[in-house]
């Protein structure tokens, strides 16, 4: 990929969490650093293993390929490799991977004298996908509670775990986890949509303002967040969407274990009307 | 004005945080939990450590009772009207008789059934209480594909009470205009019949009285008739709702949820499930809907049926009434393996 003269200049020495100037270096558009490198041991060691456990497996039919938390039954110890301590590896790799894809964020952010934005809000991400697969197991006091790897297998898990609470949609960090997810969407369409119409006039006409931009939705809905409020909240929005997800499975076992609609029952019970 | 407004708003959000955080019923680990299904595949059964003591408690045996000879004297010999107890032993009789009354009417003695002449007919309940021992024999006798060798006895359902806590009555839901004005069919009334959901209030009347079909999944990919109606669709979803609660499980205990209408990916106790609910529809049908016209108005529910069972009646939010303990085998008495 060709380097832009300019982009030398943010090329440079040092910022790094660990290694000093060890991994300190590019290769071709990236940058390296301790944790680029643990991020692709630890990735191709992860999807290596998927491939085996494939291999090992009834079927290279890609919807159907499954590697399977272990049984219940080994509660937080290690499994057999063939009965579920695949998964526990791959799982493990995967954490590491994603952490250390985060890490390298971080050094670049340092680096590059930037606030740490992008590897929190990635923190989120993985924060939803550790509490699937390490924080709700360990609260439950078995690995295999964590979903499957597999495409159809995982979606089989999602259903029955759902199934679990009778109504999955009665459980209420599901139902704000939900409206984040929606109107993530919402802000960003809306916000994609403003910025390419001022960007985008009829044949002719001189590109539009940001000035454009805020009174467009001061005129429609009285108020405009502004150029720089609208990252905000997309910030939180897309954030809260992850943390309410990874919350809405963590109380769904070790803090809760009945139908989720039974729990509105603190409604019916409300003094006022009981 | 508008600081009082935010000020009234604050508590508000505040009390109904604090009722939410509190007043649920959220549990703590450990969580004792069940796998049913290979692994991965999310059929688990959960319970935290603290509700399975307080179950266990619950459902713990009442005071055993000494075994009495089956041979001796005969009770038809020794008292005037036996009707039903034909073939037992005088001791065997006496026997049922005190268990009887420390099951279902400790408080009220032998005179919640009986009068001084002990053959007497004359209160209601001693004829519901050997139509009841008739029921409890023909379930032992010829429901074994429910009941198993575990069978059950008048405690499975009494726990101690005349009226176990579980029963139910026809319910028309609340009243509502009909025709082209009704707005809704008994939906959006949360009870314990349909798992306090949106779902109808009485899904028992058709699937526990009377047969309606339960399988309302259509079973070609695409529909090919016009298939259940929506209706009968969220009574089956009650039902199901309910079964769940009366046992204290979710759904994949029977079902694998990818097909729920799918037998063979269905767990086996999808089968002892089935065989209660035809248990339950002539249980129903023939011993409990049949003694209408013997109860007391206050007996008897809105539309004057007799009180009728469910699942709920005998599980009492245990996938095995009294976790599977069997009074039975102490209780030849009553039918079932031990008296074969």
């Amino acid at each position: 990929m060709a380097l832009l003269s300019f982009e030398r200049k943010y090329r440079v020495r040092g910022g790094t969490l660990i290694g000093g100037d060890l991994f300190d270096f590019w290769v071709g558009p990236f940058y390296v650093g301790f944790f680029g490198v643990t991020t692709i041991i630890l990735s191709s060691l992860g999807t290596a293993l998927i491939i085996w456990g494939a291999a090992m497996g009834p079927t290279w039919n890609i919807w159907q390929i499954n590697i399977a938390p272990p049984d219940l039954k080994y509660g937080l110890a290690l499994a057999p490799l063939k009965e579920g301590g695949l998964w526990q590896i791959i799982t493990f790799c995967a954490t590491g991977a994603f952490i250390s894809w985060a890490l390298r964020q971080v050094e670049i952010c340092r680096k590059l004298g930037m606030n740490y934005h992008v590897p929190v809000a990635f923190g989120f991400a993985i924060f939803a996908y550790v509490s699937l697969v390490v924080i709700r197991p360990l609260l439950l006091g078995a690995w295999g509670f964590g979903f499957p790897y597999g495409i159809i297998s995982h979606l089989d898990w999602v259903s029955n775990t759902g199934y679990q609470y009778l109504h999955f949609h009665y459980n209420p960090a599901h139902m704000i986890a939900v409206s984040f997810f929606f109107t993530t969407c919402f802000a960003l369409s809306l916000h994609g949509a403003l910025v390419l119409s001022a960007t985008n006039p009829g044949k002719g006409e001189a590109v539009k303002t940001p000035e454009h931009e805020d009174t467009f939705f001061r005129d429609s809905i009285g108020y405009s967040i502004g150029t720089l409020g609208i990252h905000r909240l997309g910030l939180f929005l897309a954030v809260s969407s992850a943390f309410w997800s990874a919350v809405c499975m963590i109380i769904s076992g070790p803090f809760w274990t009945r139908g989720w609609p039974e729990w509105w029952n603190w409604w019916l019970n409300l003094p006022v009307w009981r | 004005m508008r600081l009082a407004f935010s000020l009234l708003g604050i508590v508000v959000a505040t009390l109904l945080t604090v009722a939410m955080l509190f007043t649920p019923g959220w549990v703590r680990p450990p969580i004792i939990s069940t796998q049913t299904g290979y692994r991965g595949t999310g059929q688990e059964q959960l319970i935290s450590a603290q509700n399975k003591r307080i179950l266990e408690a619950a459902n713990a045996l009442p005071a055993p009772i000494d075994k009495a000879s089956p041979s001796g004297e005969r009770a038809t010999s020794a008292y005037k009207n036996v009707k039903v107890l034909t073939d037992l032993s005088t001791d065997e009789f006496n026997r049922l008789m005190v268990a009887i009354t420390q099951w279902v009417s400790p408080d009220q003695g032998c005179a919640y059934c009986h009068t001084d002449d002990l053959a007497d007919d004359g209160i209601y309940t001693k004829i519901v209480a050997r139509r009841m021992i008739a029921m409890t024999r023909d379930i032992n006798k010829e429901w074994t594909s429910h009941v198993g060798d575990v069978g059950v006895t008048c405690y499975t359902c009494h726990r101690g009470q005349p009226v176990p806590k579980n029963v139910w009555y026809e319910n028309p839901g609340a009243r509502h205009a009909g025709g082209m004005a009704a707005h809704n069919y008994g939906f959006g009334h949360p009870s314990t019949s349909n798992g306090t959901t949106a779902l109808p209030v009485d899904p028992f009347t058709p699937h526990l009285l009377g047969d309606d079909n339960i399988r309302v999944v259509g079973k070609t990919p695409l529909p090919t008739t016009q298939g259940a109606s929506i209706q009968q669709t969220e009574q089956s979803y009650a039902l199901m709702m309910h079964m769940s609660q009366a046992l204290g499980v979710n759904c994949t205990f029977c079902h694998n949820s990818r097909a729920f209408l799918d037998w063979s990916q269905s767990a086996p106790q999808r089968t002892a499930a089935w065989n209660g609910l035809q248990m339950m529809r002539e249980v129903n049908a023939v011993y409990l809907e049949t003694l209408k016209s013997l109860y007391p108005a206050n007996r008897l529910g809105p539309l004057g049926d007799s009180p009728k069972a469910n699942c709920g009646t005998c599980h009492q939010g245990v996938s095995k009434p009294l976790y599977g303990q069997s009074m039975l085998q102490d209780f030849p008495e009553l039918g079932g393996k031990a008296a074969r």
